[in-house]
């Protein structure tokens, strides 16, 4: 009965979001004052129906009820009940419900906080958003329905992939989709924009915290993501390059352009066209990831062409709103005029350079992703695009951009002056050259150009602080000078420099650990010792245990250093019972230093053991980056100006006063 | 094949890989000659495990990564170069095991493609840096001189902070 209402509410959610195009057109086309506000309440109700089928599909899962295909397909009695929940949304089917909600959060939002918006440019972007809610929404109803029945109903489900039953992995694909689905709200403000024929600074102001939203979760909702492989994968790698990554990648790259190309366009009018078109490059990316992902057409050309419904379904999804959108964009782009003008160096250029960079390296993910697709679609030439290609592609692209990003925020608006700059940096670039000595004395081997690397994380490191210290005259003013100008400071300035610190963050994590990580392969048998990257591990024995649906072995290793007892390490094997899948856990020590990892293979030989243990330097720097990223994010997202769309008054005002005059 | 094994492949995608069991190099098959170990895990690093979904057959626990690890071991004992070692087991599964595509009439277009994109975005910064130039041929008109004293109170720190 649940699940009927759940599937009705599907259905009126689909009708809802078509009266919300054609009320949006209605208003945009007669002129219509009077149905302008009509789009703000479909998008409530849209909002609301599609809260109650998530939460029916919820409670199909909860309670099991193995007569809704979906649920059977995708769950197990036994499972704890978080992985229940999460596995709603573990699968084509739910994933796709989950995907058009938070689409239709993002509209709500708009409906509910857009007060400052002109209310015509409000109903029109409600109408985009609308007719992306009635494309997915179709998809849904018409072929990935999760309310479909069984009859007769099976008494037990097929469960989840075990390697998904994972807390993070939980919340990992909410947060990939809430960053994914919110460059659609820059989208829509771009058609929006396109089909208005008109576009101010305003505009920017009002795109920025959206954009800024969904880049915070999708960077968050990434770093999840590669966090999880790490531990969960049992080789300790933490990125692969693997479609299903660049997929979420690609949109990141595209989106982090954007943010910085909106920020041009809301201070010195400039980059309008590049910045409206970059929105609709961001989610034309977002798009491509969720038919990546869902079509099957990265697993082969063939497995595609098997069952091509859905595939070919968002396919149509893709070329409309893509092919649309930059149909409208060639249309009605040469209608918008281009604003302020700047030197070659100054702070608009950097920001040209970084978007210039974060495109191209973006098309270089997007080229070697698809390459072997269309290669063998063409040719029937089968290769491979690994690793090493995105490495030796990606990093070129990189290296100049990292070097770079401490300049743009010293760099002053229109004309900046890059030698002065330099001296100001001068601090940091001594530290970053400390660094990379010390970092090539310390260590013996490794690639000889990581040294550089852990220089570079430094010098990000502290250019961005020396940013902030420039800006509040730390030393070159009497402390109480300083105190007040730090105070002063607006929060997005603060978040610029959380953010790129966060980089440099994660840049020191990435050298550290791709560079001098070290493993130790062996066959152990109870009783014996190793001694590895300063640490000794005794294998004490393996013990079984029955979890709630799998049976477990785990080896019990006790992990000293110096002689002085750490704590007891144990890693597992798990036999799942449906699907009957074994996995193994890690068990990772967390030092200072690094993570010592471990993980107990198979059986070799009567009474040993396969036993990994690997050290991986700094590795947890990477998300703590990300994470630092995020909250830089967050600060600036909390400033005032953005929150509430408008200039701010008083003492931010005076604080920009100070930044300008500085 | 149905659609139910199908979504079950589509989730195995969306998360990339085929199991999680840490299985990869074996204790057995590691070389007493720490040199060629070393040799044999680099060249496994570059090799695709054709049965997986982008994984090495360093990285890859599938019964044929096995093989084609011993399979680069055994080349190398028999005194195979690094080259060698690749060309052997390009001839028998073709390109599709490198995972660094090699540059032929069937990849120029992918390794030229970064460049090629960098470049033209650069030519389109160009121009745009152009259209800028022209537009400020035309200076704005000079300031009043009640202009240039707002001016300089502004941008004096000292009033500009305080207000």
């Amino acid at each position: 009965m649940i699940t009927e209402l759940g599937h009705f509410a599907l259905i009126l959610a689909l009708a809802v979001s078509l009266a919300q195009v054609g009320s949006a057109a209605w208003a945009a086309y007669r002129d219509d004052e009077a149905m302008e506000a009509v789009p703000s309440s479909t998008a409530m109700v849209q909002f609301g129906l599609l809260i109650v089928a998530f939460s029916a599909l919820i409670w199909a899962y909860v309670t099991s009820d193995f007569s809704v295909e979906n649920v059977w397909a995708n769950s197990h009695s036994a499972k704890p009940l978080l992985y229940k929940i999460s596995g709603a949304w573990g699968n084509h089917e739910g994933s796709m419900l989950l995907w058009v909600l938070i689409l239709a959060l993002f509209g709500a939002a708009v409906a509910a906080f857009g007060h400052n918006l002109p209310p015509r440019l409000k109903s029109n972007v409600l109408g985009v958003q609308g007719s992306i809610g009635a494309a997915f929404l179709l998809f849904i109803v018409l072929a990935s329905n999760p309310f479909t029945r069984i009859f007769p109903a099976p008494m037990e489900g097929q469960g989840l992939n075990p390697i998904l039953q994972d807390p993070a992995l939980a919340i990992h694909p909410p947060f990939l989709y809430t960053g994914y689905v919110g460059f659609s709200m820059a989208f829509s403000f771009a058609i929006a924009a396109l089909l208005e024929g008109r576009i101010s600074a305003a505009w920017a102001r009002w795109v920025r915290p959206w954009t800024l939203a969904a880049w915070m979760f999708l960077t968050l909702g990434i770093a999840m993501g590669s966090w999880w492989a790490y531990y969960e994968l049992g080789w300790g790698g933490w990125w692969f390059w693997d479609p299903v990554e660049n997929a979420s990648f690609m949109p990141w790259l595209a989106g982090t352009a954007l943010l910085h190309s909106a920020v041009v366009m809301e201070k010195r009018d400039a980059l309008k066209v590049w910045t409206i078109l970059l929105a609709i490059i961001t989610f034309a990316l977002s798009l491509m990831g969720t038919f990546l992902v869902r079509s099957g057409v990265l697993t082969s050309v063939h497995a595609f062409a098997v069952d091509p419904a859905r595939g070919l379904f968002i396919l149509a999804i893709i070329a409309f709103f893509t092919g649309g959108g930059f149909a409208i964009f060639a249309w009605r782009a040469p209608l918008l005029r281009q604003g302020g003008m700047f030197a070659a160096i100054s702070r608009e250029s950097s920001l040209v350079l970084n978007n210039l960079l974060l495109s191209t390296a973006c098309a270089a993910v997007l080229v070697g992703t698809l390459y072997p697709l269309g290669l063998e679609a063409l040719t029937g030439a089968k290769i491979s695009v690994g690793a090493p290609y995105f490495n030796a592609v990606f990093l070129p692209l990189m290296v100049p951009l990292l070097l770079a990003m401490p300049f743009g925020p010293f760099l002053a608006w229109k004309h900046g002056d890059i030698l002065g700059v330099a001296q100001r940096l001068a601090f940091a670039a001594g530290l970053a050259i400390l660094a990379s000595l010390a970092a090539s004395a310390l260590t013996q081997r490794g690639p000889t150009l990581a040294p550089l690397g852990i220089g570079l994380g430094i010098w990000l490191i502290f250019g961005a602080l020396s940013e902030t210290a420039y800006r509040v005259k730390l030393f070159q003013a009497p402390f109480a000078e300083s105190w007040r100008r730090l105070r002063g400071l607006p929060r997005s300035s603060y978040g610029t420099m959380i953010a790129h610190l966060g980089v440099g963050i994660a840049v020191l994590g990435i050298v550290a650990t791709s560079a001098w990580r070290s493993e130790h392969i062996l066959a152990m048998k109870p009783g014996e010792r190793v001694e590895f990257a300063g640490y000794t591990l005794d294998f004490k024995g393996i013990s079984r245990h029955q979890g709630p649906n799998y049976a477990e072995q785990s080896g019990e290793f006790l992990l000293s250093r110096n002689g002085g007892e750490i704590q007891a390490l144990l890693p597992s094997k798990r036999q799942y019972i449906a699907p009957r899948n074994a996995t193994s856990e890690a068990a990772i020590y967390r030092a200072y230093t690094g993570d010592l990892y471990l993980v107990m293979g198979d059986e070799v030989a009567a009474g040993a053991v396969a036993v990994r243990i690997y050290f991986n330097p700094l590795v947890r720097l990477i998300w703590i980056g990300a994470l630092v990223m995020f909250l830089g994010g967050a600060l600036s997202l909390s400033d005032r100006r953005l929150r509430i769309g408008a200039p701010a008054k008083s003492r931010s005002q005076a604080a920009q006063l100070a930044r300008q005059s500085a | 094949m149905t659609r139910l094994s199908l979504s079950a492949i589509v989730l195995v995608a969306m998360i990339g890989f085929g199991t999680g069991s840490a299985r990869a190099v074996q204790p057995d098959e590691i070389l007493p000659n720490p040199q060629l170990e070393s040799r044999a895990r680099d060249i496994s690093a570059g090799l695709r495990c054709l049965v997986c979904q982008n994984q090495s057959i360093d990285d890859s626990d599938a019964p044929l990564a096995r093989d084609l690890r011993l399979l680069v071991r055994e080349r190398l004992n028999a005194g195979d170069s690094d080259s060698q070692v690749v060309q052997f087991l390009v001839d028998r599964y073709g390109d599709f095991v490198l995972l660094r595509p090699r540059l032929n009439a069937h990849t120029y277009a992918l390794w030229a493609a970064p460049l090629l994109i960098f470049l033209a975005g650069l030519f389109l910064t160009r121009r745009l840096a152009a259209g800028n130039k022209s537009r400020s041929a035309t200076p704005p008109p000079e300031l009043t001189e009640e202009e240039k004293q707002r001016l300089r109170d502004v941008l004096s720190p000292e009033t500009g902070a305080r207000r």
